[in-house]
């Protein structure tokens, strides 16, 4: 004679029950007419006012809700739990805010000769289908390559100076890059121009903007780089001397490449650094309005530039163009930034 | 008859010393790794150099002063008074909008690593790191011109708001009903800027929480707040504390967003609400195009007290960070 064996039908004992999810939907019921009516009844308005409301109530009611089931530490548990995540969203509302704006306000200024012409024959409150920033998106283009062609062997080699030889005062020098990372971008320009520009009889130019802009990419490289490098197992460093190699030919044929993608990373995150740095580009570049190619002699344009001379304008036209060239910018640092991160993603 | 000896070759000689490439590529890298040293105290010398004519004349006159005059213009024109320059004021302001930046982003930042440390699910943290790291690679204008178009009619109204219901207290009292342009603006634009560093900072002393600490907190039967309060924040408040001045140096050197922002006006503005305020480096970018040559000196001064102010405030904060994580039960 065989029993059968009742096999137990497969359930979800950890899912809340509808008994126990009525007071989380209570309170989000309460949470919605209530906002409507404190928008109503009270000073609160806006988008921001509702907001505010909102994320006042459902503390409350959702700690109220955790109160009446399980107590008084429960309450506080949840009242933390949902004012950390009013804080997270408080955070996300200015991005979201950013690049809608930029968004809509920047694509009405857009046409094809923005990307064509220069503003010699036109000024900033001429109306938009005149003029365009071809010289701005060069001179940025000219200002990033000269910057990089400084900071990004110094930051490197200071890297490995911290990962690699690992001499005396390291400990100082990796101080000292975090206090540069610190360093106000406007003191940079003033620098340059205090010790390059005045009273040396040399003009601004683009290369001086370099130089001040390679101030504030040479911590960015060296400390991406720094952790790139420590994440590369000391083992193939290891194998590289056991097999011979001098420390030069380790660090150049075994390190360097191992951590090749990490370093373009270090170097993308530097350019997007001060891809949109304006303030020492005022002190340094002189912000022409024609195509200028020769970073050495002459005032040259460039993005940020364009938009400050655009924005202290103030008229109606010169704010249209302060936001196309904005979206401009803000599509090259988001392309960065995102092939930084993609590659960064594959570490080693 | 003797063989003749057999060679025997010299023994190599064993030594310690690396070879010539690699002492050329460790003094090369070693070279490479003293410019940052190099580059700050040649920014230090050179404002140094040229503002000391400055601060000498004018001595603590330069720091404590609320007067900026030029009597020279860049024509080259005298006016009749002396020229008198004094940063007082743009300190103070330089000083209150940070405070205020720090006030509202510390807050907000916490809550955003407590958040993205303990609460979000995996998806929604890997989202949300994502759009706090896109926040800090915005450009400084963007946010000056986003706080000026944007921003500031919302400001406004909380501005408002505060007035009515707190204006008894002197910080929020105004003397006059002009809600725009005030420090307290430009201290919201820098605290939303301070956001992406010091969650960043607060998110990484929060995961350093030892593991066994926090289960252990769960086993004795505590909520996820309990936990935190008892383990993770004790844990990590000396790296808040750190974080929270590095946000306090960035807010102190930004530029073109509080110019864009503020209405700079030269007096010690203590009412944040009132539409008038300063910052040094703001008043750098003001006076700088039509600055005499002696007027540039006197820049060069305040930029070199705003140099050694946000280094002072950073080799602070980085030797906090670096310490935190020590603490805690």
């Amino acid at each position: 004679m065989t029993t059968t064996i009742p096999v137990p039908k497969p359930a979800k004992p950890w899912r809340a029950t509808p008994k126990a999810m009525a007071p989380t939907f209570a309170a989000a019921l309460i949470v919605i007419v209530g906002t409507f009516l404190l928008i109503d009844y009270t000073g609160l308005s806006g988008k921001l006012g509702a907001f505010t409301a909102a994320s006042i109530l459902a503390i409350l009611t959702l700690s109220g809700a955790a109160f009446l089931q399980r107590g008084v530490q429960a309450a506080k548990n949840a009242a933390v739990g949902t004012f950390v995540a009013v804080g997270a969203i408080i955070a996300m509302i200015p991005v979201v805010s950013i690049l809608g704006t930029v968004l809509v306000r920047g694509i009405k200024g857009l046409y094809v000769g923005f990307f064509t012409n220069d503003m010699s024959l036109a000024s900033v409150n001429d109306p938009l289908d005149k003029g365009g920033i071809l010289h701005a998106i060069i001179g940025t283009l000219l200002l990033i390559l000269f910057a990089m062609l400084i900071s990004v062997p110094l930051g490197i080699l200071t890297a490995l100076y911290l990962t690699e030889i690992k001499g005396p005062g390291s400990r100082l020098i990796r101080f000292l890059v975090q206090a540069m990372s610190g360093v106000p971008s406007i003191v940079a320009g003033l620098f340059i121009y205090s010790a390059f520009i005045s009273g040396t009889g040399r003009g601004f130019s683009g290369f001086m903007g370099s130089l001040a802009l390679s101030i504030l990419m040479l911590p960015t490289v060296a400390r991406t780089a720094e952790e790139v490098l420590l994440l590369i197992p000391s083992d193939l460093r290891e194998a590289g001397l056991a097999l011979g190699a001098t420390q030069w030919r380790t660090v150049a044929m075994v390190v360097v490449p191992a951590a090749k993608s990490g370093l373009i990373t270090a170097v993308i995150l530097g350019v997007a650094r001060i891809a949109g740095e304006t303030a020492p580009l005022l002190f340094t570049t002189g912000g022409g309005d024609t195509v200028n190619a020769n970073p050495f002699d002459g005032v040259m344009g460039s993005i940020p530039f364009a938009i400050w001379k655009a924005l202290i304008a103030g008229s109606e036209e010169s704010n249209a163009r302060a936001w196309a060239s904005i979206l401009v910018l803000l599509v090259i640092v988001l392309a960065l930034f995102f092939t930084a991160r993609r590659l960064g993603k594959r570490r080693v | 008859m003797t063989q003749p000896p057999t060679p025997v070759p010299q023994p190599r000689e064993i030594t310690t010393q690396p070879r010539k490439s690699d002492q050329v590529f460790r003094s090369i890298v070693f070279l490479g790794g003293l410019s940052s040293l190099v580059i700050l105290l040649a920014i230090a010398l050179f404002l140094g150099i040229r503002g000391f004519e400055i601060i000498a004349r004018e001595g603590m006159k330069f720091i404590t002063g609320y007067e900026w005059y030029s009597s020279i213009n860049a024509d080259g024109l005298s006016g009749d008074q002396p020229s008198v320059y004094g940063i007082g004021a743009m300190l103070v302001g330089t000083i209150i909008t940070a405070l205020i930046a720090v006030v509202i982003g510390v807050p907000i930042s916490v809550a955003t690593a407590l958040f993205l440390n303990f609460y979000a699910p995996n998806l929604i943290k890997s989202f949300l790191v994502t759009v706090v790291d896109l926040m800090a690679a915005f450009p400084s204008i963007l946010f000056g011109l986003w706080g000026l178009n944007v921003l500031m009619p919302s400001a406004e109204y909380w501005a408002k708001l505060l007035h009515k219901y707190l204006g008894f207290v002197p910080l929020f009292d105004v003397s006059a009903p002009v809600f725009t342009r005030s420090p307290f603006v430009a201290g919201v634009v820098l605290a939303i800027m301070i956001i992406p560093i010091v969650t960043s900072v607060a998110r990484e002393v929060f995961s350093q929480t030892p593991l066994d600490r926090i289960q252990a907190a769960y086993a004795l039967g505590a909520t996820k707040w309990s936990m935190i309060r008892a383990v993770v924040l004790p844990f990590g408040s000396s790296g808040v504390v750190g974080g929270a001045m590095l946000g306090l140096g960035r807010a102190m050197g930004e530029t073109v967003a509080v110019f864009t922002v503020l209405n700079i006006v030269f007096q010690a503005n203590f009412q944040i609400l009132l539409g008038a305020g300063g910052n040094v480096a703001s008043l750098i970018i003001l006076k700088f195009g039509e600055a005499s040559a002696e007027e540039i000196k006197a820049l060069m001064a305040a930029g070199l007290i705003l140099f050694l102010l946000t280094l002072f405030v950073n080799m602070i904060a980085d030797l906090i960070v670096n310490r935190s994580g020590r603490q805690g039960r």
